[in-house]
């Protein structure tokens, strides 16, 4: 009998225990699946949380309402990979040994990596919503909050979901004009980047938005510290920025479990071949979603993409072919741009965003890059498409893992 | 679209932001610290050099990246390259700005 392990049974791990325990013979093939928690998350509602929009209760589900029968799900933490003895070895003192490991650990926030910012003022007037109990303790503080400075921040990329702190922007612009209150709260948004939109199109396109919610934008920020006291966040080259509410974007970095194991980069994300999904060190071991360090999004879409190539490639490294180098960095999202309207965009590793139609060329029904009510119910549908389609692995009509440059407008 | 720097033409972004980095070499690095009232010592070739190899692995450059280097503290990047440190480093160097999704 051989064995496949997968760490990590959020987004990507879970698609991966769908499709292989789908592809594989199981008189061959054992599969397990580890994670220390007990509840899957549907992460794009931690957006809607803090604005009541979402219960909490929608959002969340057992890990094991999707673990496929004949998968055996070890509820333990990781404490170490030995890639060199193909083996595991887990918190509750068991070794599991390995043919093929998927590493599906992903990524998660480490605010201590500032000074400052988990000090006296977290979760009184520092935030993120980033966690499920994150986005909870803020939904708490805007349902009594007065209004004054909201500074919406991202620390340093990348970060999951990069769209998701102006997408907050966005929606909190409208929850504050719907409570009457949009008068008393000055909205800034502050980036390590160059603007709110670094690519040529998009820049063109979406730069009309942060004029037209009257928000604020601070460029260029590398924050060094949070000031707990003064309620000021400084960056490294002298500048501070006032905050009432700070909305944080911590540092994202992959699992302890990776350092531990020496397996990672400097942020704990694991190095990873970014067209096969292969670690580019150890051959039987494959990494998928946020614990790669691919340069595209780490996004639930994009581990959906990932998925389906990374089952191709491993059924062939099981029959001794040579990986196809398919994956393509593709990314889909839709983005909340308040007011009941949200955009569409589909992009890659060598395409940025741009207008156009989705999915179907010349048709849609959705247009890319442009907003619109139909794009938000899009986004709202996409929670039932999440629990009910993506993590059973059933593939998404006329929606393919290689993006497709049909139906856009690239010149 | 195409920009004169040091005599040659250049393609560029609307920013300046070189699109061909076969097109780069150490004169047009001076020449476009120039234009950012930089003038390149040792210490800044050092890591300019460390920013390319980095942007040849395809390795994501960040401020805390470049402060972890060893080639180089956060601290004196911020002296070397005063105004938005990683936006005219990479510039200097030849190499795309560091972007997000959209």
């Amino acid at each position: 009998m051989k064995r496949i392990v997968i760490l990590g049974a959020g987004t990507g791990g879970t698609m991966m225990a769908q499709h292989l325990s789908k592809e594989l013979d199981k008189k061959s093939w054992s599969i397990s699946i580890v994670d220390e928690r007990k509840d899957h998350y549907y992460q794009p509602g931690f957006l809607f949380l803090p604005f009541d929009q979402y219960k909490p209760e929608d959002i969340v589900k057992p890990i094991t309402d999707f673990i496929p029968k004949g998968v055996d799900f070890i509820h333990t933490s990781i404490e170490k990979i030995v890639p060199e003895a193909h083996e595991v070895i887990l918190a509750n003192g068991n070794t599991l040994m390995f043919d093929i490991l998927i590493i599906a650990t992903g990524s998660e926030i480490a605010p201590e990596e500032t000074d400052g910012m988990k000090g006296e003022e977290w979760e009184k007037s520092v935030f993120t919503f980033y966690t499920f109990e994150g986005a909870k303790a803020l939904r708490d503080k805007l349902k009594t909050w007065e209004g004054g400075k909201m500074v919406v921040h991202i620390t340093e990329m990348p970060i999951k979901c990069p769209v998701a702190p102006l997408e907050f922007s966005f929606l909190a612009d409208s929850f504050f004009k719907d409570k009457g209150m949009r008068e008393k709260v000055e909205i800034t948004y502050v980036t390590p980047l160059s603007g709110a939109f670094t690519k040529p199109k998009c820049t063109d396109a979406l730069n009309y938005l942060l004029a037209e919610k009257n928000i604020k934008i601070e460029t260029d920020f590398a924050i060094e510290s949070v000031d707990n006291e003064n309620k000021v966040i400084q960056d490294y080259g002298g500048k501070t920025i006032p905050f009432d509410l700070l909305v944080t974007v911590p540092t994202n970095m992959g699992s302890n479990a990776i350092e531990r194991s020496g397996l990672g980069d400097d942020l704990n994300f694991v190095p990873t071949d970014k067209a096969t999904l292969q670690s580019k060190k150890y051959p039987d071991i494959f990494v998928i979603g946020d614990a790669t360090n691919v340069p595209t999004s780490k996004a639930g879409s994009v581990v959906h993409f990932e998925a389906e190539i990374l089952t191709e490639n491993i059924l062939s490294y099981i029959k001794g072919h040579k990986l196809e180098e398919e994956f393509d960095g593709h990314a889909n999202c839709f983005i909340e741009t308040g007011g009941g309207k949200a955009l569409l965009i589909d992009f890659n590793y060598d395409h940025e965003p741009v207008t156009g139609t989705f999915p179907i060329a010349g048709i849609g029904p959705l247009r890319l890059l442009k907003e619109s009510r139909f794009n938000h119910f899009g986004k709202l549908a996409f929670k039932w498409v999440y629990w009910n389609m993506l993590l059973k692995a059933r593939p998404i009509p006329f929606v393919s893992a290689r993006m497709n440059l049909a139906g856009k407008n690239y010149n | 679209m195409d920009k004169v720097i040091n005599g040659k033409n250049i393609s560029v972004t609307e920013e300046g932001f070189m699109t061909d980095f076969s097109q780069w070499d150490k004169s047009i690095g001076d020449a476009i610290a120039a234009e950012n009232n930089i003038s390149l010592t040792p210490r800044h070739w050092e890591v300019l050099n460390y920013i390319q190899t980095e942007y040849k692995n395809d390795v994501p450059l960040s401020i805390r990246k470049i402060g972890k280097s060893g080639v180089v503290d956060i601290k004196e990047f911020y002296v070397l390259f005063p105004v938005a440190p990683l936006k005219t480093a990479t510039k200097i160097a030849g190499i795309p700005k560091p972007v997000s999704c959209i």
